[in-house]
């Protein structure tokens, strides 16, 4: 069975439309449309176009070299597999739990690297979008266009990207490539100096972060039918909860809700995610789709990443950011809001979250003194998973008596979201194409819907030179009938010999 | 106190040739051995925060991998611009000169882009033999470009090869 959109009945004579790579996420991907002779959507597909074999790169190094190692799988969100890795590694010694210094010290990491993560995707990713339109110039599409429009919230956004760099630095040691936790604990304490710079800004920040929230809420409040109908779709949601159903970001049980948000799995083992999920290969992209076995593939596929997590808890546990929360259920009107474009305000009330916490961890006396490491008997295997910035992050290992890595599953968060983002451009190429001729606003719709997910297609990879936008359109013969590359300067250049990318 | 010389190289240092960046910060610096007045940052991308770092600053020296850049590096001087990178995870040099001058309402310092030619970039490659050819040149440049000053405003390439 295949999804409504995902494969043509008739593919033969369709004219297909490769936007390539999608500008604005992270790594390479592309998407295809292919139309009729009448311009109207027959088949849409994300395609990822990399595959970078992380776990090879992760087996037969030494266990302890393997949340340092990690980081390198991206460049974006490397404490995320930093502090994954490590709460696996914990398992794989039997230091499980650490103590409380080290796990405050990785919390405070932690929330400081979705703060931060959080913080640019809202303010220099989207906010162009957001604030701009979807079909404005694409010249003002850009942070440049929000610094002149709305010289405060670049600032602040600027600066609240900044503190959460200076939270990752202090607890893992250095602004990148930081060491801070290690199997069974951390390595370090914060220092005095270091707690008293961070709570100076601390106050400030929290506020700005409720200016953000305040921003996202009024961005659907003025345009409702646009917000609550642009790529929305119904579909499960999963993420980590605390044991009473609080959002926590660094530990928990898994928890789903289906479509209506009813719980239909809560309190399962983060150590048995294996006997929850099983992830689908299909054959027209590298990147695989999870689901739950429970369900099977067709109904088992769920979201993660802010818009699950704050509707799947019960409560969040800092004042300020559960104040939002309220609000933001309330504006489902006792449905689960599905909207695609509502990943942005539930961002936003995690960032606020997010600082809550940084504030009140600052504070804790814990954090500068205490027992750092936990020893235990040693069971070879282990299973870390984390709330990531973009969503659920997986890393499973087992571990030799030699003490090298023999086996390493990884599913990253942008992997989980995967059917989502496909369904979430079926529904915007449903909602806008159909029938239209294709301009580059148009397309730009497509893009906005994926950004939305904040999606991590591929990691850290780069280079001066690269294309990054690439667009392809085929006749209904196949043949080729334009081929528009931008380059990194914006130029646009039409050449019709370069190579046009993986078949639709 | 600000050192009043940046050199920032990025990278990722698991990725081929990606790691020329980190690589070249790392051998200038051992190379220099302790100097106050030069600070050394590499991180895996450039992002709008690390305007904030061009701050003080006498001048800057962006360092990255090229695919691109004529064999064995191209030095030249930047500008502050608006290119499609301003919104994504991985900003040019330009877009974040231009994110200075508009949180500051200034011009930023002189900066100078160093772009040593890479070939590979695959997770888990160490780097080529060429490029650590092209790095070892680099780096001498870099460490006259340390000595002279910031004369070096135009395109240099083959002179170097």
């Amino acid at each position: 069975m295949s999804f409504d959109l995902e494969t043509a009945a008739a593919p033969a004579g369709l004219r297909r439309v490769a936007i390539d790579p999608v500008s604005r996420v992270e790594g390479h991907g592309k998407v295809t449309i292919l139309l009729d002779a009448q311009n109207r959507v027959q088949q849409v597909r994300l395609h990822i176009v990399e595959f970078r074999g992380f776990e090879k790169f992760i087996e037969g190094r030494p266990y302890w070299e393997v949340p340092v190692m990690v980081q390198r799988l991206c460049g974006i969100c490397p404490v995320s597999h930093h502090l994954a890795a490590a709460k696996a590694m914990d398992r794989v010694l039997g230091a499980h739990p650490v103590t409380p210094t080290a796990e405050k010290l990785r919390r405070l990491m932690h929330y400081g690297q979705v703060m931060q993560s959080h913080a640019l995707h809202f303010f220099h990713l989207s906010s162009p979008d957001l604030l701009f339109g979807f079909d404005s110039d694409v010249n003002l599409r850009n942070i440049v266009g929000v610094i002149r429009a709305h010289p405060d919230i670049a600032k602040k956004g600027v600066m609240l990207r900044k503190f959460g760099q200076e939270v990752i630095r202090v607890t893992a040691g250095k602004r990148v490539h930081g060491t801070g936790a290690v199997p069974g604990g951390m390595n370090k304490h914060l220092s005095i100096a270091d707690r008293d710079l961070l709570l100076r800004d601390a106050d400030q920040m929290v506020e700005w972060a409720g200016d953000a929230v305040t921003i996202a809420k009024q961005l659907h409040a003025q345009n409702p039918a646009l917000y609550d109908s642009f790529g929305s779709f119904r579909s499960n949601m999963l993420s980590l909860v605390r044991a009473d159903g609080a959002m926590d970001l660094y530990d928990g049980v898994i928890r789903a809700r289906d479509a209506s948000g009813k719980i239909f799995l809560d309190g399962a083992s983060d150590q048995s995610y294996l006997d929850l999920m099983e992830e689908e290969v299909r054959p027209w992209t590298y990147m695989k789709f999870p689901h739950l076995k429970s369900l099977g593939r067709d109904v088992g596929w769920y979201r993660v990443g802010p818009l699950a997590r704050v509707q799947n808890c019960d409560f969040i546990p800092s004042p300020l950011a559960e104040a939002e929360r309220r609000e933001f259920i309330a504006w489902g009107r006792g449905e689960p809001v599905h909207a695609t474009l509502a990943y942005h305000w539930a961002r936003m009330i995690e960032v606020l979250h997010s600082m809550e916490v940084i504030r009140d961890l600052l504070a804790d006396p814990e954090l500068l003194d205490g027992d750092l490491m936990t020893t235990g008997e040693r069971t070879g295997t282990g299973v870390g998973i984390i709330e990531a910035p973009r969503g659920t992050l997986i890393h499973d290992y087992r571990v030799g008596d030699d003490d090298l890595v023999t086996m390493c599953n990884l599913i990253v968060s942008t992997t989980h979201n995967n059917q989502a983002m496909n369904e979430a451009v079926r529904s915007v190429a449903r909602q806008f194409l159909d029938g239209r001729e294709l301009t580059e606003g148009l397309l730009n719709h497509i893009e906005i819907a994926i950004r939305a997910y904040d999606p991590c297609l591929s990691c850290a990879t780069h280079a001066l030179g690269r294309m990054p936008l690439d667009v392809v359109l085929q006749g209904p013969d196949g043949t080729l009938v334009d081929h528009v590359l931008r380059s990194p300067e914006g130029e646009l250049v039409r050449n019709l010999a370069a190579p046009v990318g993986l078949p639709a | 106190m600000t050192a009043p010389v940046l050199v920032f190289g990025w990278g990722n240092r698991s990725r081929g040739d990606d790691a020329l960046g980190p690589l070249f910060v790392e051998q200038l610096r051992d190379a220099l051995g302790g100097d106050d007045r030069v600070e050394f940052f590499d991180d895996y991308q450039l992002q709008v925060e690390h305007a904030l770092d061009l701050v003080g600053r006498e001048r800057v020296l962006f360092v990255d991998a090229s695919l691109t850049a004529a064999a064995p590096f191209e030095a030249t001087t930047l500008h502050p611009s608006r290119d499609a990178t301003f919104t994504t995870h991985a900003m040019s040099p330009g877009s974040v000169m231009h994110v200075f001058r508009d949180l500051h309402h200034a011009e930023p310092p002189p900066c100078t882009l160093l772009a040593i030619r890479g070939e590979r970039f695959e997770l888990g490659e160490a780097p080529t033999p060429a490029a650590l050819e092209h790095l070892a040149l680099a780096v001498a440049w870099g460490r006259e470009w340390l000595a002279t000053g910031a004369r070096h405003e135009h395109v240099e390439a083959a002179a170097h090869a």
